[in-house]
């Protein structure tokens, strides 16, 4: 359960060693679209040389690597794939490449004794793999699906825009696929990092959608996204009234019984435990 | 390993960074331009000695020009800029 995935550029040494501050839930250091094409072999010997100094991170570590239709994907495992990291991003996600993946990473695992299982978080950003997204949740070590809405809508030679009409579908989309696993949909990052009204519409909008988390490009967008895909205090009172409720009326052999005047059944009681669950997990109860 | 009469060079003067040149020579010489050399000189020149045992190589000469980079990322620059050299 993520809220928050901040994108860290792999080669720049200045904000890898403020990694652990910026209050995000994941981190996820970049090997591909941040790092210029001669400058691979550089960014990826410094994340293994930061990873090896870095072991016991207060976030989930995540490296986006890259793609497995390039040169540099294989390299970029051996090196990056250890105990010290959680997840690998995969970019321009397809069926395929996700099976290849998982050879990929439980011969490493098997290789270096590891004791982590690494968990895989495909990026959606070509039209096929949006047609796909259904057989992608399904992946082995899938556990959430992030929108690239910039690369999709390149594929889909439609114009980017802050009201996002050209995304709606994707994210709908995206996010049915990945509730109906029960892993994380992340939304697309806003790219205007100085636009924060903006930003708060955008990342509301995704949340009306059943996306529960999003990704970030600069440290100052964490504080609204956080605080978006965290439940809010009215929501968090509701649910405790619920849980209190429920107990007394499961004491009554109740299984249905009405709080303020409306029905709470089963579908009730379990929105009101996931609030709960989401709530305890980042300490706002 | 035999030494390699080529040049490898990675990183940056960005803040933070550092850049290594590195270079085939007669014996191992090792050059460190620092904004903290004051302070930090043997911390620095401790982490290029150990990584150049590491990797075997003993007649380089090796250039750093620090902007404040930490252990790690010299490290990472030094093993860029050997691989670089050796590639060539």
């Amino acid at each position: 359960m993520r809220r928050s995935l901040l994108f860290i550029p792999g080669n720049n040494p200045a904000m890898l060693q403020n990694a652990d501050v910026f209050g995000s839930d994941a981190v996820i250091f970049d090997l591909e679209d941040a790092v210029n094409v001669l400058q691979k072999d550089s960014a990826r010997n410094l994340m293994h040389c930061y990873l090896e100094t870095h072991p016991n991170q207060p976030m989930e570590v995540v490296v986006r690597i890259n793609g497995l239709d390039t040169d540099y994907y294989q390299k970029d495992l051996e090196l990056i794939v250890s105990d010290n990291i959680d997840s690998i991003m995969l970019p321009k996600a397809r069926v395929v490449y996700l099976n290849q993946l998982d050879e990929m990473l439980t011969k490493i695992e098997k290789e270096k004794k590891m004791k982590k299982h690494i968990k895989v978080l495909p990026i959606i950003e070509l039209a096929v793999s949006v047609l796909e997204v259904e057989e992608i949740v399904k992946c082995p070590r899938v556990d959430g699906v992030l929108l690239g809405a910039e690369d999709l809508t390149s594929d889909m030679e439609v114009t980017r825009t802050k009201a996002g009409v050209e995304i709606e579908y994707p994210r709908a989309r995206i996010a049915m696929a990945c509730k109906a696993y029960q892993i994380d949909a992340i939304d697309t990052p806003f790219t205007d990092v100085n636009d924060y009204e903006g930003l708060l519409k955008d990342a509301l909008h995704a949340q009306e959608l059943g996306m529960n988390a999003k990704s970030a490009i600069h440290p100052n967008q964490l504080d609204t996204i956080n605080k978006v895909f965290l439940p809010t205090e009215k929501q968090i009172t509701w649910a405790l009234r619920v849980r209190q409720a429920t107990k007394e009326a499961s004491e009554k052999g109740l299984g249905v019984f009405s709080l303020d005047g409306k029905m709470v059944d089963k579908p009730v009681m379990e929105r009101a435990e996931k609030i709960l669950m989401k709530a305890e997990k980042f300490g706002a109860i | 390993m035999s030494d390699i009469q080529k040049i490898g060079s990675a990183g940056s003067v960005e803040s933070n960074d550092c850049l290594v040149t590195i270079s085939a020579s007669d014996h191992l010489e090792v050059e460190i331009q620092s904004i903290v050399d004051a302070f930090f000189h043997d911390q620095i020149e401790k982490v290029v000695l150990d990584t150049l045992k590491e990797k075997g190589l003993n007649n380089v000469k090796v250039s750093l020009q620090d902007k404040g980079a930490l252990d790690y990322t010299i490290k990472a620059r030094l093993l860029t800029a050997i691989e670089r050299m050796e590639a060539k």
